[in-house]
This record gives structure tokens, sequence and C-alpha cells, in this order.
């Protein structure tokens, strides 16, 4: 089961997370982004961008190529400086946290990694213990089971002994996921997670991350596949420009014109007639453009 | 992972007997060759333990520890095998203090050479990529042909530089200026891009080439010398530079092998390793900061042997693979072994050579074998 599990169609679901603050118990979001702006290079990469994530939610950031969500990404985990606005995760500001504990608390599913050496695969999944084991320290029973565990989830232990470098890109993208799970964070980051797989592993690995969100994780996922960001996400952001153009339900991000804005060109949304979500269809300029919804 | 230390455990023990073979046989190999047990029995009748402490009215010079102090240090020998003096001479002031210079230094510049590939996930990067080794050739340099110089630069240290180790001072000096300066160079805001501090290493690495070559058309009669020590050589290896190494070598090496984890995340890129909790500028600034003074302690005793640095890692890589858990030690180890037995090469012919000559005589060839029979271990 891939798809979202509320369907997104119900009336309330749209109000959380658009002001930024969670609505449950209290609880501060697992990620909060308030306000946030980054440049690179002397240029406003993001420029102004609050989200928030609870846990048990998968958030799907979309938007043009250089819209800023990498961009996004590496600000809340700390590889990126920030220029502006607050970066929380689980109520702390992430500049206060050691560069450990944000580690603790969020860990990333990378696009690509520097795989061209021959690490076999448990040593790469154990990496994701990193921020747990002490400079002087080896690792515990503790962070085997995890790493045990995280290989199972995301169905690598097969070949857990075999060198990274001879595994193809889809086998590659669940060992990623596997570090990932391995860090046991409540918060997971993902970039592109499924730029570079086929549509069964895309599928799969999409699955992986719902099962883990369903399981209380709370999940911020840079997906430039609308389709796919709208079957699976609870909840999708719109970055354009290093601003967010719209937030809502999958529905009422697609179907709201910033989605032509934003990637400037005009779309067509209708109901994918297989599992019921929206399907959007870029327009060339001879085509008749009949607005699905 | 206990997998991992079993491997470490294993792979070092293997290599540290290795090692300590190695050097008995080289003690016994020369113009007068002496048996390994005799080496044994030699080394073991050397063995000396303090019993008892006396206080002196005035300083009495008692070895090493105790010179200048009012003490009288009693020590037992707790062995006396029967041996020559003549060969206990041979073994005890000849050929061991070169033969464990040749060890320290050779554990010294595999370490470097090993964190350094691992740091800029480069296979040709050595213990001198950031120009370490020739700010040490500088220093040495600049020290033969103009020692009234050396002196006036290094005023503060004038006491330590008349006390017959000015040579050493002065290279291992100009190697922690030389990574120093590199250092500053590459950085900005404090960060420091790998890639910047590789360019950087090599344009300083060129330019203090320049100094070097223009220092031996100035050398006149010491040229000789100069040269000599540029080759890298182990002759004339005294028991205080032993002392020397024996200190900052396994300390340094220590200190890398507890970034040995560091490293391995580093090799998956920055962005990742930040991303998984690591440090990853303070973790560079250590292992960056550590493996210079290492080389440059290696380069200042033992002038610049080539190679080893370079060959030792990838070698011990095939064996071992890439997890600097296990690379480190076993690299380091290795590293001894190989220079131990290539300076007793050195040694051993009709007229001795510098060692760094039989290194990279031996080692490049070891290393196209290496290429062409087996795929080398990409970084």
């Amino acid at each position: 089961m891939i798809d979202r599990s509320d369907g997104g169609s119900a009336p309330d679901d749209g109000d959380r997370g658009r002001d930024g603050a969670s609505d449950r118990d209290g609880d501060p979001p697992m990620i909060a982004v308030r306000d946030l702006v980054v440049s690179r290079g002397g240029e406003r990469v993001l420029d102004g961008v609050s989200l928030s994530v609870d846990r048990g939610e998968l958030v799907g950031l979309v938007g043009p190529n250089g819209a800023g969500k990498t961009t996004l990404i590496a600000a809340v985990n700390g590889t990126l400086g920030i220029d502006g606005g607050t970066v929380e995760l689980d109520g702390r500001d992430r500049r206060e946290l050691s560069q450990r504990e944000v580690a603790r608390r969020v860990a990333t599913v990378p696009q690509e990694t520097n795989t061209a050496f021959e690490f076999p695969v448990e040593s790469v999944v154990e990496m994701g213990r990193t921020a747990y084991v002490s400079r002087f320290g080896t690792t515990t029973e503790a962070d085997r089971e995890a790493v045990e565990r995280a290989m199972e989830r995301a169905e690598v232990t097969e070949f857990a002994d075999r060198s990274v470098t001879t595994l193809s890109g889809g086998e590659r993208q669940r060992v990623l996921f596997a570090r990932a799970l391995a860090a046991e964070t409540p918060g997971l980051l993902l970039d592109e997670p499924t730029a570079s797989l086929d549509i069964n592993h895309q599928i799969r690995t999409l699955e992986l991350v719902r099962e883990s969100v369903d399981d209380g994780k709370a999940a911020l996922a840079a997906i430039h596949d609308l389709n796919l960001a709208a079957r699976v996400c609870d909840r999708l952001v719109l970055l354009a420009g290093g601003r967010v153009r719209a937030t809502g339900t999958p529905r009422e991000v697609l179907s709201d014109d910033a989605l032509a804005d934003a990637f400037g060109v005009r779309t067509a949304v209708n109901d994918d007639p297989a599992v019921g979500s929206p399907m959007v269809t870029a327009l060339r300029d001879g085509d008749r453009g009949e607005d699905g919804s | 992972m206990t997998r991992v230390w079993r491997r470490t455990a294993g792979y070092s023990a293997a290599l540290f007997a290795l090692l300590l073979g190695v050097v008995t046989v080289s003690a016994g190999i020369g113009p007068v060759s002496i048996p390994a047990g005799t080496v044994v029995a030699v080394v073991a009748n050397a063995v000396a333990v303090p019993v008892g402490v006396e206080w002196t009215a005035t300083a009495v010079d008692g070895g090493p520890l105790t010179a200048g102090l009012p003490l009288r240090v009693e020590f037992a020998h707790p062995f006396a095998f029967p041996v020559s003096s003549t060969q206990e001479a041979i073994v005890m002031r000849v050929r061991l203090p070169r033969i464990l210079l040749a060890a320290f230094v050779g554990v010294g510049l595999a370490s470097a050479g090993t964190v350094m590939q691992g740091f800029f996930r480069n296979p040709m990067a050595d213990p001198g990529i950031i120009g370490v080794s020739s700010g040490a050739a500088v220093g040495a340099v600049s020290w033969i042909v103009a020692p009234a110089g050396v002196l006036a630069l290094l005023g503060p240290l004038r006491p330590l530089l008349a006390g017959g180790a000015g040579l050493q001072i002065a290279a291992f000096c100009g190697a922690l200026v030389a990574g120093f300066g590199v250092y500053l160079i590459a950085s900005r805001d404090g960060r420091t891009p790998v890639a910047t501090l590789l360019l950087a290493g090599v344009a300083v690495q060129t330019f203090l080439g320049a100094v070097v070559s223009y220092l031996l058309l100035h050398s006149g009669e010491s040229i000789r010398r100069v040269t000599y020590w540029l080759m890298g050589h182990l002759s004339g290896a005294s028991w205080s530079e032993v002392a020397a190494v024996a200190v900052v070598v396994p300390a340094l090496t220590l200190v890398l092998f507890a970034y040995a984890r560091d490293l391995n995340v580093l090799l998956l890129g920055e962005t990742d390793a930040v991303a998984l909790g690591v440090d990853a500028e303070r973790s560079k600034r250590v292992l960056l900061a550590v493996s210079s003074v290492l080389t440059g302690a290696a380069v200042a005793v033992s002038g610049v042997i080539g190679f080893v640095g370079l060959i030792v890692p990838h070698g011990v890589r095939l064996l071992v693979g890439p997890d600097h858990r296990v690379l480190l030690p076993t690299s380091a180890l290795a590293g001894g072994s190989f220079l131990v037995a290539a300076d007793t090469f050195a040694r051993s012919g009709v007229a001795e050579l510098p060692v760094g000559i039989v290194t990279a005589a031996a080692g490049a060839p070891f290393f196209l074998y290496l290429l062409r029979t087996r795929e080398v271990y990409d970084l």
C-alpha cells in the first residue's frame, strides 16, 4: 500500500500545517522552518520560506528546477548555513544544536553519494550510526541491532557483504535509505530519492518512505515528479523562485493556478484513472488544455 | 562492529610480528653478519629496570632521562646472555638506531599517506601533498647552505639549534610553516575546500621547489650533503633521533586512528559526512594538522623519502579494503617493515645508497605491477 492512507480529501486536512504550527496536543512539529533565507554566491536561493512537518506526515517539496528544494533540505540538516529565519527540529533551534545532535534528529537520504570505493553495504549502513558512536568507542549491541533492522526494512540484507560499487542504482538508493533508517531519527529528509530510478524502484522506494511515516516518522521529501508526489504525500509545498507558492493537500496545490505560475507552463489536472490521485499534464501551446478539475 | 575490530587485531598482530622479524633480521645483516638469536640476546641484555634512585649533591650525567638532575638511578639488568662486546656494539650503536629510525619513519609516512589519500579522495595523494616535505626541504637545505641565515630567522630557538639538531629543527619548522601556510591560503570563512587545498599545495610545492633549486645553485661545497638529504637517507642515525620519533610518531598515529571512522564517512563526500553528524571542518583540521606534523617529524630526521607514503597504503588497501579502522593500523605497520627492508638493502650493497632511491626504484615497479594485475581500489 503506497498511496497515502487518508486519501487527502478530508476537509480539515488542508489546514494542517498551513500556518506552520502543529495541531497535535501542542507538541512542536518535528521540522519547523520559519522565514528561512539562504544565500549562495550572493543570491537568495531561499527567500522567506516557512513550512512544518509533523510526526506521521509525509510532506512533498515540489517545484521547478532551481526552485531551492535541495537548498531547503541542506539548510534543515545542517549542511548549509542559514542567513535568516529559523529551522527548528523538535522545538530546538538547529543553530543551537551540535551537528551530532542534528544528525540524531533528522537523517538524510541524498540523491546520490560518492560510492566509488569498495565499502561493503553493511559498512555504509553502519555509517548511519555515526552520530551515536563516540570517538574512542566502538559500535554497541544497540547500533548493530539498528543496522540490522534498517537493512531488513530497506530489503538490502541479502547483499550486506557486497561492495556498494557492484550495486545497481535502485539497490544503491535502498542502501542509502537503510543508512538513514539506521540512524533511527524521528525526522527523515529525502532529496529526490527517486530521481534516478525506474518506475518499479520509484514505487518501491516511496513505499518504504510511506511505511516509515506511518510508523510515526516526519518526512520531508523533494520530489520532482508531481504525479508521484501527489500519490504518496499527505501535503505538498510548492516552491518556486525561493518562495512557497502554495501549500496544502496535493489536490489543492496541483489545481491551484500557482502550479502554472511556478512552472511557467499551462497544465491540465485530471484524476489518475488507476489510483485516483491528481495527475498533472504539461501542455504545449497547441494543446487544447481542458482543465480536468 | 566487532568483526571490524577482529580483522584489525588479526592483521595488526600479524604485521607487528612481521615488523619485529624484519627488524631482527635486518640487525643481523651488514659487513659483519650476526645471527638472529644473538641479536635477540643483545637486545635482551640491554633491558634495564630502574631499581633505585639516589639524591646527589650535584648533577650527574646518568643517561638521557636524568641528565642534569641531581639524581643517580640504579638499573638492574635482568638478562646477561653471553655475547661478544663487538657484536653488542655493532647491534646497539650502529645498526639498531638506524633500523628503529627507519621503522618509525616508515610508520609515520605510511599513516600520513593513508590519511591524505582518504582525505583528498585522490589515489595520487602522498604525505607531502600540502607542501610539508617541500617546506622541510627548504628548511634543511637553508641550514646546510646558510646556517647563519637560519639562526637569524629562528632566533628564539637558538639554544635548540646549537645543540646539534639544527638541521632537523630547521626542517621541521619549514614543514610546519609550509603546511600551515597552505592551509591558510586554502581557507576562507572557516571553510577549507579540499580541491582548493590540493591546488594550493601543488602551487606551494612548485614554489618551494624553485627555492630549493636556487639554494642548490649556491650550495658550493655542501652540494653533496644537500643532494644526499634531498634523496632521503637514514645513515648516521642517533639514539636521540630515535627517541624523538619514538615519542612523536606513535602518539600522533594513535590520534589518527581515533579519526578513522570520520575518515570513512568523509569518503562519502563532505555533505554526506555533515548530514551524518560529523563536524567535517573540525575533523579535517585535526587530520591535516596531525598528519602534517607526523610527516614533518619523519622528513626532519630522514630527508625526503618518496613513495613509502604512496605505495604502502595502496598495497595494503588491496589486501584489507578501504575501511580506515583496518587500513590505518595495518598500513602503518607495513610502512615500518617496508622502510626497514628498503634501508637494509640500501646499506648492504657495495656502496651505500640513499634509501629514497631504493624506495622509489623498488616501489614504482611494484606499483605498476599492482596497477596491471589488479584494479587499484578507487577511493
